[in-house]
């Protein structure tokens, strides 16, 4: 059985308070030993990676990513995708269902199964889809998905715009006691926007899209999800009153959890002059207020989680007209680095940032996420090393993402994934790390 | 004086106080949001010139003799593209035209590749009209040869802006501090935001007259990224102490998307009529980009009174337009 002896590391681990020196064994696919000495017994054959006191943390779990597999390979494949996911430091991703065909029945989900566990480089979690081909207007076979194995339900790209289609969803998710995910946006509201709405917008001549928009729906889930007791879940929180209705709903204990991606809590709608399509995402880049308020909302535990929404897309794809262009950031490999910057700046800590990555994706997908997110003995050997202070600059022909589409194009980023562990299997590691 | 050298190159220009070729930046014409007010003087100054061009017998000098202008339309338009081509044509350009509906764009070929085409087919200036905002930005940055944006969806037409700063020249002393009124729907038009952009630069006061479905949105919050503006929705209010009114066309979708309630009530709430413009300065002006829906956002008194200079704007924009391609095909040898 291979094992890997982690030594001289920080190790951080929210999901059991640990941020201290420590050393880490694993053995097989299983974390099997941690403390501050030597455990009683290292394997002869055991590989030694000596830390320098990098950080020592579990692998990150994202709970919002975009595969493109089946559909649309040209843009991602679970082979990219999953190798551009290791090298930014995550150990899990949840893969969502708007593929073609999109993810509403068991065949695509054991197709996607079967992809990651021969292509992939770690662990794939499908999300279903909550109606029938993502249309709004019947449910999916829902318990069939279940029994699929998908961690959570949702239309991604879209809200689930009928109200009784989604309080009937709610209702019956309480089978499976699994989340509903939604992306929160009433269409008509948004319809033909492109950027976040104001003065950006005008200055392009560009159709906005409101903060109601999202804030509008995001009201309307909280309410089914107190009339239903639905588990709900709040994709890609954009704005300053969707966090505030959150933390009503949180209050009022309701089951409502948030998650924020790394763009959203980094860049503002300026991003967007000159007609970057890189920029272009849905929700829209906002503006420094909620930037600021997405950072409270997510230290003061209103929002859970970080999830990267990580959406490829071609050169072709981008390189066109702005309202051409389709939405969407490829975040996987900058999610730490852009991330880090706020740790530098003071205004986040390190341990919740990778507890917001480790810990609460797993608690929020936890019937299916038992022994991730965590270095507890006998947990998956899900582990990475982050070098907090590595500079590098953002270049995306050398992503392992088939989607070059960033705005932080030759950004420095300070803060860097050195190696991912995955089940016990070294995955990603970077040029600088030695192992004996 | 203007005089033409013999090899017809050249354009010499009789100075005046504080105009220079010299200030001339620009390589391409996306907007006017990035010129300063020395650079759209000198335009007007070289309008002028080409103004006397124009009223010769023979309406032709050589001074861009051997240049290929291409016109680009990916929407149809009357006056800007004939003033265009006009505009070549006199200063003895080679001029082709593409229209998108007869050229390979049709066939899915996407707008960065049939900019390189243009450009291994030896485009010097590029005049492009788009539907989509930031067209002419994006083509740009695929091209050496210089873009002309001739109107980019809702973003700009600055040199419909240009002429319409030269027609106010030409009545006013100076921009400095004149009240203009813009009426109609501002939020969908490149005209109203060129021309922000570009009176502002040049000192006026900018009022926006539209109903608040037809504002552009943002204008409360202070902002670097786009000039600060008056809004008044009363056209009543608005009109006070104006030394120009500029009215924007409507366009028909507008009542489709539940924009207005109705033509009848635009025309009670907002057209410019004699009465109304009586509440303007008695030397006022009154402006209209064409195509003109009289009786709808104007008035057919109005358009066709004394105070209306809605055809000198369409022989201005010839004059500015060959000064656009003097000056972009010029700054290229430096």
């Amino acid at each position: 059985m291979k094992s890997i002896f982690i030594s001289d590391a920080h190790i951080i681990d929210p999901s059991q308070g640990i941020d201290s020196p420590g050393n880490l064994l694993l053995e097989g696919e299983k974390i099997v030993w941690s403390g501050t000495g030597k455990p009683e017994r290292i394997p002869d054959e055991a590989s030694i990676i000596k830390a320098n006191n990098l950080i020592l943390c579990p692998g990150f779990i994202d709970l919002h990513c975009h595969l493109r597999e089946p559909g649309y390979e040209d843009k991602e494949t679970i082979a990219t995708g999953t190798m551009a996911a290791a090298r930014g430091g995550f150990t899990t991703v949840c893969c969502m269902p708007n593929t073609n065909p999109p993810i509403d029945n068991r065949s695509v989900v054991d197709y996607i199964k079967n992809k990651a566990s021969t292509e992939g480089v770690i662990r794939v979690l499908p999300i279903g889809c909550i109606t029938r081909e993502r249309k709004g207007d019947a449910l999916a076979d829902m318990g069939e998905l279940d029994s699929a194995g998908v961690v959570a339900f949702s239309d991604d790209g879209n809200s689930v715009m009928n109200s009784r289609i989604l309080r009937q969803a709610m209702e019956y998710s309480r089978l499976f006691d699994l989340p509903i995910i939604e992306h929160c946006e009433d269409s008509l509201l948004a319809q033909g926007g492109q950027v976040n709405e104001g003065i950006i917008a005008t200055r392009l001549g560009l159709p906005g899209i409101p903060v109601a928009a999202e804030e509008s729906i995001v009201a309307r889930d909280i309410l089914l999800a107190e009339l239903t007791g639905a588990k709900l879940h709040i994709a890609h929180v954009s704005t300053r009153g969707s966090v505030e209705l959150i933390r009503q709903a949180k209050q009022k204990g309701i089951r409502v959890t948030a998650e924020v991606t790394p763009h959203h809590l980094t860049l503002t709608e300026e991003k967007v002059l000159g007609y970057d399509t890189s920029a272009k995402v849905n929700p829209p880049l906002r503006t420094a207020e909620d930037v600021k308020a997405l950072i409270k909302g997510l230290a003061e535990n209103v929002i859970d989680a970080i999830a990267t929404d990580h959406a490829p897309h071609t050169r072709v794809d981008k390189q066109c007209e702005f309202a051409t262009a389709p939405f969407g950031i490829s975040m996987l490999e900058t999610a730490l680095g852009i991330l880090m910057g706020l740790v530098h700046d003071g205004k986040l800590d390190l341990p919740l940032i990778i507890s917001k990555l480790t810990r609460e994706p797993a608690a929020i997908i936890g019937n299916r996420a038992w022994n991730l997110g965590t270095l507890k003995t006998g947990a998956f050997a899900d582990v990475i090393l982050i070098d907090p202070e590595k500079a590098w600059i953002v270049d995306p022909e050398r992503f392992a993402s088939k989607g070059k589409n960033t705005p932080l194009a030759g950004v420095r980023l300070k803060g860097k994934v050195i190696a991912t562990i995955y089940r016990g299997n070294l995955v990603y590691k970077d040029s600088s790390l030695k192992i004996e | 004086m203007t005089t033409w050298q013999e090899d017809g190159s050249t354009l010499l220009l009789t100075p005046r106080s504080g105009v220079t070729t010299s200030v001339w930046r620009h390589h391409h014409i996306l907007d006017l949001d990035d010129f300063t007010p020395e650079e759209i003087d000198l335009v007007l100054h070289i309008a002028d010139a080409m103004k006397d061009v124009l009223a010769r017998p023979i309406k032709k000098v050589p001074a861009l003799r051997g240049k290929n202008v291409i016109t680009l339309f990916y929407e149809s338009s009357t006056r800007t593209r004939l003033s265009f081509e006009l505009a070549a044509k006199s200063l003895s350009a080679d001029v082709s035209s593409l229209a998108a509906a007869s050229s390979s764009i049709t066939k899915g070929e996407s707008l960065v590749d049939t900019f390189l085409t243009l450009q291994s087919l030896g485009a010097d200036v590029v005049v492009l009209r788009h539907p989509q905002s930031g067209a002419p930005e994006l083509a740009a940055r695929y091209i050496s040869a210089s873009v002309i944006n001739a109107g980019d969806g809702w973003h700009a037409h600055p040199t419909q802006a240009l002429l319409d700063i030269y027609t106010i020249k030409q009545h006013k002393q100076s921009l400095k501090g004149l009240n203009v009124v813009i009426i109609g729907d501002t939020r969908h038009s490149r005209v109203a935001r060129s021309n922000i952009w570009g009176l502002t630069i040049m000192g006026a006061r900018v009022t926006l007259c539209s109903p608040p479905t037809l504002l552009p949105s943002g204008l409360s919050s202070a902002s670097s990224w786009f000039p600060r503006v008056r809004v008044e929705t009363n056209i009543e209010k608005a009109l006070q102490g104006a030394d120009v009114v500029m009215v924007l066309r409507l366009q028909m979708e507008r009542m489709q998307a539940g924009l207005l309630p109705s033509i009848r009530e635009y025309i009670q709430l907002y057209q410019l009529n004699e009465n109304r413009l009586a509440l303007a300065k008695p030397d006022a002006i009154v402006m209209h980009p064409g195509p003109m829906n009289e009786g709808i956002e104007i008035s057919p008194e109005v358009a066709h009174c004394a105070q209306s200079v809605i055809n000198e704007q369409v022989t201005n924009g010839v004059a500015i337009r060959m000064a656009l391609l003097y000056l972009l095909t010029r700054s290229k040898k430096a």
